[in-house]
C-alpha cells in the first residue's frame, strides 16, 4: 500500500464541541496505519494544546493528556500557527510541551511542535496528499 | 500539490475566509459554498476582501446556494465565477486536494 | 477519478449533508467512482432509518440509502462516533443489550480505519461539515 501524506487541520476549540476529541481519535486510529501524519492547529484549534485544561467540574472527557501521549504513536509533526497563537495572546509557553523520543539518535527527546508563521504553514498544507478537516 | 479551498461559513460569522486567505497559496482556488457565498456581494465589507483575494486566485461561488439565498448573480463582485454541482466536482478534480475551512 | 467523501454533519440541522449528497450524485453522474461515504460526528445520524421529515420537506436519510443502494456505495457509519449517538445495528444492539436496531438500508457501521483507508484509497476526499 503507497504511503501517503496526512494532515489533520484542527481549527476548533476542545470542549464547547466534540469535534477536537474525534479528531484526536482518528489520530489515534490513523497511526496505526503507516502513513506520514501531521497536525495543523490553526485558529482556535490552538486552543486545543493549552496546559492545565481540566474538565473535570463540567463532567466531560478530560482528553487533553491524550496529546502527550502522540509521541509514542510516532505522531511528532505537529505545526501551530504563530499568527493564531498571537491573536489569541498565547505563545508556545502557554501550550502543552508536547515531545517524542528519536530512536535514530539514541533515543534522544525531542519537541514534537512546531511554531510556524502562516507562510511556512502553506507550505506544509501544499507538501500533503490528504487534508482531514476538523 | 494545488488546492482547492472551501469556505461554507458567512465572513460576517466565522474568521474562515480570513484565515484560508492567510494561508492559501497563489496556485489554489477558492470556493464559497452554504452560507459561504454571502461574501460576494458587490458593496459589503467583505467584498474588499474578496476583491484582494481575486487579484491572486480564482474565486468561484455555487449557483444553487447563492439562488437558495436569494443572491442575485448580477450582485456579484466583478471576476467571480458562477458553478453548478457539476463544476464544483470538476474544480476538485482540477486541483489536487481539498481544504474545508470547517 | 476515485472519490472518498467525509460527512461531519447530521441531517436537517446543518446544510453538510446535503451539500455532500449533491456533490455525490453530481460526481457519479460524471462517471467517477465513489469509494466510500464516511459519516462521522453527529453525522451517523444520517443512518437512521426513524427518521419522519414533513411531506413537504426532502427525507435526508432515505435520500442516502437511496443513492447508496442505487450505486452500490459504502456508506460507512463510524462506529465510535454512532454508539454514543445511539446508532445501532442488529449485531451491536444485541451485543450492548438493547431492543432495536435503528440504521437504515445501505449503511454499514465500521471502525475509524476506513476513513483513513478511503483517504488511501480515494484520488480526492472532500470533507463537509459545519
Amino acid at each position: 500500500m503507497a504511503s501517503k501524506k496526512f494532515l489533520y487541520v484542527n481549527r476548533k476549540a476542545p470542549h464547547g464541541s466534540i469535534y477536537a476529541l474525534e479528531s484526536l481519535e482518528v489520530v489515534l486510529i490513523g497511526a496505526a496505519f503507516e502513513q506520514e501524519v501531521t497536525l495543523a492547529f490553526i485558529d482556535d484549534g490552538v486552543y486545543q494544546l493549552l496546559k492545565n485544561q481540566d474538565s473535570s467540574a463540567i463532567g466531560s472527557k478530560n482528553f487533553s493528556p491524550t496529546y502527550r501521549a502522540l509521541g509514542d504513536y510516532d505522531v511528532n509533526q505537529i505545526y501551530v500557527e504563530r499568527e493564531s497563537l498571537e491573536l489569541r495572546g498565547l505563545t508556545k509557553e502557554d501550550l502543552m510541551p508536547l515531545t517524542w523520543e528519536d530512536e535514530d539518535d539514541d533515543w534522544a527527546e525531542k519537541d514534537s511542535i512546531h511554531v510556524v508563521s502562516s507562510a511556512e504553514l502553506a507550505e506544509v498544507i501544499e507538501q500533503q496528499d490528504v487534508l482531514l478537516n476538523f | 500539490m494545488t488546492v482547492l479551498h472551501i469556505i461554507n461559513k458567512s465572513p460576517y460569522e466565522r474568521n474562515s475566509l480570513d484565515t484560508c486567505l492567510r494561508l492559501a497559496r497563489p496556485d489554489s482556488a477558492i470556493l464559497l459554498i452554504e452560507d459561504g457565498v454571502y461574501a460576494v456581494r458587490a458593496g459589503s465589507s467583505a467584498s474588499a476582501t474578496l476583491q484582494q483575494a481575486l487579484e491572486k486566485h480564482p474565486v468561484y461561488a455555487l449557483q444553487p446556494d447563492l439562488q437558495a439565498r436569494g443572491v442575485p448573480t448580477e450582485s456579484l463582485i466583478d471576476g467571480i465565477k458562477v458553478v453548478d454541482y457539476d463544476g464544483f466536482v470538476e474544480l476538485t478534480t482540477e486541483y489536487e486536494k481539498t481544504q474545508s475551512w470547517l | 477519478m476515485k472519490f472518498s467523501i467525509m460527512v461531519n454533519e447530521g441531517p436537517y440541522t446543518h446544510q453538510a449533508s446535503d451539500s455532500a449528497y449533491h456533490f455525490t450524485a453530481a460526481a457519479l453522474k460524471a462517471g467517477h467512482e465513489i469509494v466510500r461515504v464516511f459519516f462521522y460526528h453527529d453525522g451517523v445520524n444520517n443512518g437512521t432509518r426513524l427518521s419522519i421529515p414533513p411531506q413537504d420537506d426532502r427525507n435526508v436519510c432515505t435520500r442516502w440509502s437511496e443513492l447508496g443502494q442505487q450505486h452500490e456505495l459504502e456508506l460507512i457509519l463510524c462506529v465510535a462516533a454512532a454508539q454514543r449517538r445511539g446508532l445501532l445495528d442488529e449485531d451491536e444492539a444485541k451485543r450492548a443489550g438493547k431492543n432495536s436496531d435503528n440504521i437504515a438500508p445501505g449503511f454499514e457501521i465500521s471502525g475509524l480505519g476506513q476513513l483513513i483507508d478511503a483517504g488511501i484509497q480515494a484520488d480526492r476526499l472532500v470533507v463537509f461539515g459545519d
